[in-house]
């Protein structure tokens, strides 16, 4: 025994010794729980969160996007690009290429075929699958080699990625599918509720709409994760029951999505179990005015459509008086707090197509009435501005949640301030987001002068959520009343516009055209009137490490590096 | 007595038939989209396909008749099938939710265990406490005892449980920390620890159900003690030189217990209802829990099925509460 081999047999301990401390399985147990409970395990079939999210932690996409929204690889080798030769020169083909060596959890290998027969389930005509626009504009799905899967598209795709990206694009066993194409889908219950996949958990039990019982996947890809042996995802009850068993009774390690009242969360913080974390990402709340005309004195069919302007909201003054009345600052203090942000843009991030448009931050309430004043807008009797026999009064709908009848009530005050006579109303969510085209109350139909919600886009490319404000988008008798152009805003230079950005490849000058459309809707013309960056608030308890919220992806795309804090 | 409950029976066929169509019109009529709680980034057309897989363009006939056909024909076969191994079932579609794509009827059958196990004994446990101080409080009516019953079973009655259930999981997890405040359905008792485990989930649940229950049954018994004490028949057993307690317990209780029988057996179909908003606040997901959930996500073979069998189970025991009236009163027979 020479004094080297013992030195060098001390470095190698040293060297092992992390190793050693992280093994898959060794701390244990972790409690979840998701005031929603998860339905299905089959994202394709479901667009809820609380299934993607659930789902998230079994079955895996070739790429996901961290917290700042960049795109790291996961099943995959590498991210493709343009630069790397994975983006095809003339935009319209993209060629991903898997880690070698990747098992299923039932220890079968994952190749592209898997890969193939992912975009084949969801693309099925009959299937009904809920992230088909995710696959939108793909010609054609070729294995190259094991290893190797190609993507053409119809058309160049600036934004090629679509597939196989993010919680709603995972990879699913070509084998365990197989049977369940299209129409047959919803047949198999035990692929739905079980499916076999490659992320660092496999469910035991699925017991829909209630809990999931997981176990650490024995062929994850690094042999030192997950660091829990187990875990119990819990769903069901309402955001206070769950941030009061992690925040306060410490029963569980992890509540997702706590929409309570800043002084509500901040209580149960103070119990001293856990702590919340937030972070951003494109959610907005916005109020959308509407450019038709929804009075009722309209035959139905011609009411809310393209036919009859709205009598005063289609004066640009009109608009940007309403907006400018509304204090942003207080609105999130008094419904958001650490959740959110005031906003003047439709796209807040991520950073190059986020605008620096900050006009409206300021609460102006002489100059929306100047403003008003100078467009000839004259206040009668009862204080309620009129022009020509139209007097400014309007009806200002949204969804029935306490945060939003705050929101109301607030800038109805605000409204009268100006002269702006405000009626409130509110519609049950599932009434007002179901897009039933037999009931007036959906806010697709819009028969309402001005209406509040909050929306978002999947990944963190916005063109398809800009390209939602063209012209032919506007929902109509003729479309059965479905349709994302809410506002009914039709401009052809705005459609030129995103005709140009469909068109661009480069990220600069995609984040320059977006920008500007931003703009275009926002300050320059008012159609939207944003009011708040909604983040998100989750809480952990504090023996729980390795948590990183995520708003781009789901918020457990990291599970796999959770770990106990002793 | 046979007659009467063949009648009865067979009347059921044609009322149950007709409540199913009821509830199936009452839901189309209901406004609402399953598609509500898919996220906006999801374009309308692919909605619109959503849709159409869930078999929502077929005609409302159509797709009435399809439900009796799986709720009456499949779903016995396929409750066969699991008794004796058959298969008749094999390959014939069965009642699917819209919102996890599986056999409405599997997870009825999974959710059952913990709907009896708490609003069961909830009952049970409410009967139990409701008969002793109904009797009592009869007895010495306008005591103290009898005030403090009748104050009691009135904060029963009249506070409702999602605030009784939120002050003791305030109280009993928050601050002493004795009780978890989520119920874990996985949990199984094996051994006396996990039955301890066991008992302490069920305990917060099970009281606040157990007061409502026994406020209802309470004043019941009481009312029904009253109107038998101030019976001819009492005083005579009294003068023949009965003991107090033979008159009471034995005379009055048994004549008492009649309408109080039918009230407790009528109230059995709402343990199998479940109870929506204490399941809701201790996260028992039992059958209530999974009503409300379907509503919300407008889930309509789930309500369908769910709210047709609570129908079943209350013509099924009104039919159980008039056989029992007849043979508990001899004087009642419906020949």
């Amino acid at each position: 025994m020479t004094l080297k081999s013992t030195l060098l047999g001390a470095a190698a301990l040293v060297a092992l010794a992390p190793a050693a401390f992280a093994e898959r399985g060794a701390d244990g147990h972790v409690n979840v729980i998701y005031w929603q409970a998860p339905s299905i395990l089959n994202p394709y079939l479901s667009g809820g969160t609380k299934d993607l999210e659930s789902s998230s932690m079994i079955i895996e996409p070739l790429g996901r996007y961290d917290p700042e929204g960049k795109m790291v690889p996961f099943l995959a080798e590498e991210i493709p690009t343009l630069e790397n030769g994975g983006v095809s020169e003339d935009l319209k083909s993209i060629t991903w290429k898997l880690k070698s060596g990747l098992l299923w959890s039932d220890g079968t290998p994952v190749t592209a075929n898997d890969v193939k027969f992912s975009a084949e389930y969801c693309m099925h005509p009959e299937g009904g699958c809920a992230q088909a626009a995710k696959f939108e504009g793909v010609t054609a799905v070729e294995v190259i080699d094991d290893l190797t899967v190609k993507v053409t598209f119809s058309e160049p795709k600036p934004n090629p990625y679509g597939p196989f990206m993010g919680a709603q694009a995972p990879i699913i066993q070509a084998a365990q599918f197989a049977d369940c194409l299209g129409a047959k889908a919803p047949e198999c219950t035990e692929a739905n509720f079980n499916p076999i996949g490659t992320g660092p958990f496999r469910v035991t039990e699925f017991r829909p709409n209630d809990v999931i019982s997981l176990e650490a996947n024995p062929n994850y890809r690094d042999p030192a994760k997950p660091a829990f042996a187990t875990m119990t995802f819990k769903g069901g009850g309402d955001a206070t029951a769950a941030g009061r068993a992690v925040l306060e009774t410490g029963e569980f390690d992890y509540a997702w999505n706590l929409q309570l009242a800043p002084e509500v969360i901040e209580q149960m913080a103070a119990a001293g179990n856990g702590k919340t974390i937030a972070a951003f990402g494109s959610l907005v709340e916005r109020i959308m005015v509407n450019m038709t005309d929804p009075s009722a004195s309209l035959p139905e069919g011609e009411r809310a459509t393209a036919k009859h302007p709205h009598p005063f909201l289609s004066d640009p003054a009109v608009r940007k008086a309403l907006s400018i009345s509304i204090d942003r600052n207080l609105l999130v203090e008094i419904g958001y707090g650490q959740a959110g942000r005031p906003t003047c843009n439709l796209v807040p991030a991520p950073a190059l197509y986020a605008s620096d448009n900050t006009d409206c931050l300021t609460h102006d309430i002489a100059g929306a009435n100047k403003l008003l004043d100078d467009a000839g807008w004259v206040r009668g009797a009862d204080g309620i501005r009129a022009k020509d026999g139209v007097r400014l009064s309007l009806l200002f709908q949204t969804s029935t949640n306490a945060v939003r009848q705050d929101f109301q009530a607030l800038i109805k005050q605000w409204w009268e301030e100006i002269g702006v006579e405000t009626e409130l109303r509110n519609v049950s969510a599932s009434v007002f987001f179901g897009g039933d085209p037999g009931s007036p109350d959906t806010f697709q139909k819009f028969y309402a002068d001005v209406q509040m919600y909050a929306n978002n886009f999947d990944g963190t490319d916005p063109e398809a959520y800009l390209a939602a404000q063209l012209c032919s988008k506007a929902p109509r008798p003729e479309s059965q009343w479905q349709g994302e152009n809410i506002t009914r805003f039709c401009d052809p230079a705005y459609d030129a516009m995103v005709a140009e950005l469909s068109r661009t490849g480069e990220l600069e000058k995609r984040g320059e055209i977006a920008r500007k459309l931003n703009d275009y809707v926002t300050k320059d013309t008012n159609v939207i009137i944003p009011l708040v960056d909604r983040g998100r608030v989750s809480a952990h308890s504090n023996t729980l490490g390795g948590v990183v919220l995520n708003t781009w992806d789901s918020e457990l795309w990291n599970v796999a590096d959770w770990h106990r804090i002793k | 007595m046979l007659t009467f409950t063949i009648r009865r029976l067979v009347l059921a066929v044609p009322t149950l038939l007709f409540i199913s169509l009821v509830i199936f019109m009452l839901l189309q009529l209901a406004p609402g989209d399953p598609m509500a709680q898919v996220p906006l980034t999801v374009p309308p057309e692919v909605k619109e396909k959503m849709r159409e897989a869930l078999g929502l363009g077929a005609p409302v006939h159509i797709q009435f008749f399809k439900w009796l056909v799986q709720f009456f024909w499949v779903e016995p076969q396929v409750l066969i099938d699991h008794i004796f191994g058959t298969t008749f079932a094999e390959g014939q579609l069965r009642v699917l939710s819209w919102q996890t794509r599986s056999p409405v009827m599997d997870i009825v059958v999974q959710r059952l265990p913990q709907t009896l196990w708490v609003v069961g004994m909830s009952y049970v446990l409410g009967v139990l406490i409701a008969l002793p101080i109904g009797i009592y409080s009869a007895y010495r009516q306008y005591s103290a005892f009898d005030q403090i019953g009748t104050f009691v079973s009135m904060v029963g009655f009249s506070v409702p449980t999602f605030f009784t259930g939120v002050l003791l999981i305030v109280i009993f997890s928050v601050n002493l920390g004795w009780f978890p405040s989520i119920y874990d359905t996985t949990h199984k008792v094996t051994d006396w620890n996990s039955f301890v485990v066991q008992l302490q989930q069920m305990i917060m649940p099970v009281m606040v159900l157990a007061l409502y229950n026994a406020a209802q049954i309470s004043r019941f018994m009481r009312a029904s003690m009253l109107d038998n004490l101030n019976q001819d028949y009492v005083r005579t057993a009294r003068a023949k030189g009965l003991g107090e307690k033979t008159v009471v317990l034995v005379h009055v209780l048994r004549n008492s217990m009649i309408p109080v029988v039918t009230v407790i057996a009528l109230g059995v179909p709402q343990v199998f209802g479940g109870a929506i908003i204490t399941e809701q606040v201790f996260k028992v997901n039992g059958l209530g829990q999974l009503l409300i959930t379907s509503i919300e996500a407008n889930d309509l073979p789930m309500v369908q099925t769910l709210t047709f069998i609570f129908a079943l189970l209350i013509v099924v025991f009104n039919l159980i509460a008039d056989i029992l009236y007849g043979i508990l009163d001899p004087r009642i027979r419906y020949d």
